[in-house]
């Protein structure tokens, strides 16, 4: 493509609208404009410029603000649908049950919305694909915009034509009063005390300040793309690890993905506020708050050298309360306490009893999460456990069926031998419930002693390497938004023609009110003569004024 | 007299504050209308009335956290009631740096309707559940309402721009709608009225109920019930029986207070209309026909942009941070999680409109409207009818 060559003779490239140099419009579009369209300073811009290839098309299609809009409008709406019925995760149903659940709960509409992929709408290939979309447009925007408004504002001369100053918003033209290095010298005083850089070529001036805010845009996009990156790492094997184990109060247990690492739980503590129940508390029903949710563990690790499994010689590596809003970390993993079960049956003691005469011939401790299969009494009696059930929930085929491996309702099938039954003698025990002897009547039988309960952790294991990443892409977010939001850019040309007329203009990229605070008092301090704002609307005439303008300016990056 | 009293005392002093002020602004208008004299005199003055009501507030923030032990933000009555000082807050700031009356004028009367509002929560202290029991609860709440408060900021300036450019004589979408967001307002009102009411009268009907998993509860009704719960009978009844059983989804409770609100601020809205014989927009624009609609522009746009950073801070990032460490992941698509994220989209949306396709003046200002209806959205839509993590209250 061909250089626009200039009249004050500098070659600009394809596409450009105001002369890199001088600033005199390049294009028919401007030279009409009463205001030039001071965005990205009127550089060529790649998306502006090319629509040939099916590359370029790609590029423009991205590079759109508008149709970065129409994503971001697109995912916000998408996302408010993904809120009107719970999300499949917060759903207490098994997978399976999953579909009924929706519909038994919401009806026809649960239905639909399970069918539609609605329930697991954050998850779905579309709404990913529709945020990736979104980090692809924020990408080529910037890079579209970005480079060339930092060439250009690296590259800013003082010297400006005077079609470029005409056409800016704020202008003002008349002779000067003073000399011309006193006014220019004048203007350049006020100007640095008011923090702006001022650099002077002849009788020309440029005053500018905060230019560093027109790169807060780009910033604020570059720290979206790392959080997004961060977040995608996700996927990778190795960065982020979400686990969960039960641990029962004086268990050991191995930490799942934490290769070596032992969990004890040595006490679950559940504590409630003692306030008077009021208010709100009382019309939900709610009788205590809870205050506190810990576990006291102590964490273990094995030796080097040590086998997988090997539980024997571990070493301790620290003992901790784990509590909400303090999780315990260790080796890049954290440890939550997100759960607990209160009082599960840990231990049933039985004993050994003649029917008739009450006579006890031993006692028997079961261990509910771990019970042996024969116990021996020493006086030529012993008990076997025929068959065990945790969760006792009938009978299928004849046989007892469990329900979980929780020992929520322990059943057990007892065959009790004794030398006056070497044959044995078998016998179904259920909690709370009186024997079956499905083999005939029996001579002993075991009577319940007592139990022991317990309490049990839920913790949840959580390796994240990603964090670090997503943090930093926050944080240069926020730093850019703040730039881009909290200062401006405001930029004073000044020229002094040779006939002694002084020709001023001015751009600020926001808020245009601070910069008119500026230049009253410059104007008033160098005898300036007065400005006008070219897009100054009359009062009460919003109408007109927003149909005889099509490009606006005032706000631009 | 304890410490939660004499904080009790000092809100209402605050709310008595914001009334006189608010009256003064519309004073200090109407002045500079007839006159055009005497607008500083009463412009400081009400500035001033509203300054001691913020102090006053202040002092009601800070008496209940010292009693309480934790920022008074953890329930619907204690955040909404610091959002309404925080909606004064920016408005003050707003203030001095544009020195414009007129926004006093709609920004207070909003922070009145809230602080109103959150009156008709219960107000006893409560204690913290283990997963608020964290600095993040005073760090994450605070910044969050203090940039959602920026940007209602941004669509009080919206409302009186349209106030003052929507053409009220021949009928259009924009009167239409502008008279909508009027009538909300009185709906607010109505809510106030009809639950201030029943609550002085000690008004309650129970019920037992089966809930969506087939379990019984027991409901207690402060407004005389219209819909009854799924499978309802009553324990004791006063006044009225409901007249509809609903389905075990719907709450309603809740929807009996949503229909009485309409009922009671329709009426008002209707007493309003043939009182005044004209629509309330109409009421209010000659009040703002003096005002600067560039300068308007540029207040609401200005504190879009205070007010975006620090929601992204407060309701995002720190969200996360705290959701990492209280609930081990940092984000978790809770519903409110996602209207934090659709109320920031949306603003980013906002000012790449304005950025890059000129959206000022009145499609500016009804975004804002739109925005601000999106923060309210969140406030209390979300928390009392999308149940989640955030259901404190």
């Amino acid at each position: 493509m061909e250089k626009i060559i200039c009249a004050c003779g500098h070659s600009n490239p394809y596409g450009t609208k105001l002369c890199e140099k001088c600033g005199r419009p390049l294009t028919e579009e401007e030279k009409q404009n009463k205001v030039v369209d001071m965005r990205y300073d009127g550089m060529a811009i790649r998306s502006k410029t090319y629509n040939k290839s099916i590359i370029d098309k790609i590029w423009n299609f991205f590079s759109s603000v508008k149709v970065g809009i129409a994503l971001i409008i697109i995912t916000l709406i998408a996302a408010s649908i993904g809120t009107l019925l719970p999300q499949e995760f917060y759903v207490k149903a098994s997978d399976m049950e999953k579909g009924a659940y929706y519909e038994d709960v919401y009806g026809v509409f649960g239905k639909i919305y399970y069918a539609l992929g609605l329930s697991d709408l954050y998850s779905s290939w579309w709404f990913q694909i529709l945020v990736g979309m979104l980090a692809v447009s924020i990408i080529v925007a910037s890079l579209d915009r970005g480079i060339p408004l930092h060439k250009s504002l690296k590259n800013q001369r003082v010297k400006r034509h005077e079609s470029f100053m005409k056409r800016q918003r704020i202008v003002a033209e008349g002779q000067v009063t003073a000399g011309t290095e006193e006014t220019l010298d004048k203007v350049a005083q006020k100007m640095t005390e008011m923090k702006y850089a001022v650099r002077r070529d002849g009788s020309a001036l440029l005053a500018e300040k905060g230019r560093f805010s027109r790169y807060g845009p780009y910033i604020n996009h570059v720290g979206l793309i790392i959080f997004l990156g961060g977040v995608m790492l996700r996927l990778l094997p190795g960065f982020y690890v979400d686990e969960s184990i039960w641990v029962r109060e004086g268990e050991t247990r191995a930490i799942p993905s934490m290769d070596g690492y032992f969990i004890e739980n040595r006490d679950f503590i559940l504590e409630t506020h003692d306030n008077e129940p009021q208010g709100e508390q009382v019309k939900q029903g709610v009788n205590v708050v809870a205050k506190n949710f810990q576990t006291d563990v102590t964490l273990y690790k094995q030796p080097e050298d040590a086998l997988p499994g090997d539980t024997e010689n571990l070493e301790k590596v620290k003992d901790y309360s784990i509590r909400v809003n303090h999780p315990l970390k260790e080796d890049g993993f954290a440890l939550y306490q997100m759960d607990y079960r209160l009082n599960e049956l840990k231990q049933m003691n039985f004993e050994l009893v003649h029917k008739t005469t009450e006579e006890s011939l031993g006692k028997v401790e079961i261990d509910l999460t771990n019970p042996k299969k024969e116990y021996d009494l020493g006086n030529g009696s012993s008990v076997q456990i025929l068959v065990y059930t945790p969760d006792f929930d009938g009978f299928e085929n004849g046989e007892p069926r469990t329900k979980t491996s929780v020992p929520n309702n322990p059943a057990f099938l007892f065959k009790m031998t004794t030398p006056e039954t070497p044959e044995g003698e078998v016998s179904f025990v259920e909690i709370m419930q009186p024997p079956l002897e499905p083999l005939g009547e029996n001579q002993y039988r075991m009577k319940f002693a007592e139990a022991e309960m317990r309490d049990m952790s839920g913790i949840t294991v959580r390796k994240d390497k990603t964090i670090p990443i997503i943090f930093i892409g926050g944080a240069i977010f926020m730093l850019g938004v703040v730039i881009g939001s909290y200062w401006n850019h405001r930029r004073l040309w000044l020229q002094v023609e040779p006939d002694g007329r002084v020709l001023m203009a001015a751009h600020v990229n926001k808020n245009m009110f601070s910069m008119k605070k500026d230049l009253d008092a410059v104007t008033a301090f160098a005898a300036l003569p007065s400005y006008k704002d070219q897009l100054e609307k009359d009062e009460d005439s919003e109408e007109s004024a927003n149909g005889s303008i099509k490009e606006k300016e005032g706000d631009n990056t | 007299m304890s410490l939660i009293d004499i904080s009790g005392n000092l809100l209402y002093v605050a709310f008595v504050a914001y009334l006189m002020a608010t009256l003064l602004f519309g004073g200090s208008i109407k002045q500079a209308n007839a006159t055009g004299k005497n607008i500083d005199k009463w412009g400081k003055l009400a500035i001033g009335v509203t300054i001691i009501g913020f102090l006053s507030q202040l002092g009601y923030f800070i008496t209940r956290w010292i009693y309480t032990g934790h920022a008074p933000v953890s329930n619907m009555f204690e955040f909404t009631t610091a959002f309404g000082m925080f909606i004064v807050g920016a408005f003050i700031l707003i203030y001095f740096i544009y020195r414009l009356t007129a926004l006093g004028l709609v920004a207070l009367p909003i922070a009145l309707l809230i602080i109103a509002y959150a009156a008709m929560f219960p107000n006893e202290v409560s204690p913290l559940v283990p997963s608020l029991q964290s600095h993040w609860l005073t760090i994450h709440v605070i910044t969050a309402a203090l940039g959602q408060s920026i940007l209602a900021i941004s669509a009080v300036a919206g409302l009186i721009y349209l106030l003052k450019v929507v053409d009220l004589t021949k009928p259009s979408k924009q009167r239409f709608w502008l008279e909508a967001v009027m009538y909300s307002l009185v709906v607010v009102i109505g809510f106030v009225a009809v639950t201030s009411t029943f609550n002085a009268m000690d008004y309650e009907s129970s019920y037992t109920y089966i809930d969506k998993e087939g379990a019984p509860h027991k409901i207690i009704y402060n407004l005389p019930p219209i819909f009854g719960m799924h499978e309802y009978e009553a324990i004791e009844e006063h006044g009225m029986s409901p007249i509809v059983e609903m389905p075990a989804l719907i709450n309603a409770k809740k929807l009996t207070t949503v229909v009485w609100s309409f009922i009671v601020g329709s009426i008002l809205y209707v007493l309003i209309r043939l009182i005044a014989r004209r629509r309330i927009s109409a009421i209010f624009q000659p009040l703002v026909k003096r005002v600067n609609l560039q300068l308007l522009d540029e207040i609401g746009y200005r504190s879009v942009l205070i007010g975006f950073p620090l929601f992204s801070l407060g309701a995002l990032i720190f969200a996360m941070i705290w959701a990492q460490i209280a609930w081990s992941r940092f984000w978790g698509w809770d519903p409110k999680e996602v209207w934090a994220l659709i109320t920031w989209l949306f603003y980013a949306a906002f000012l790449h409109l304005r950025l890059s396709k000129g959206w000022e003046g009145r499609k500016s200002a009804w975004l804002a409207l739109i925005g601000f209806g999106i923060i309210l959205f969140n406030l209390i839509a979300v928390n009392l009818i999308l149940a989640g993590l955030h259901s404190y209250a």
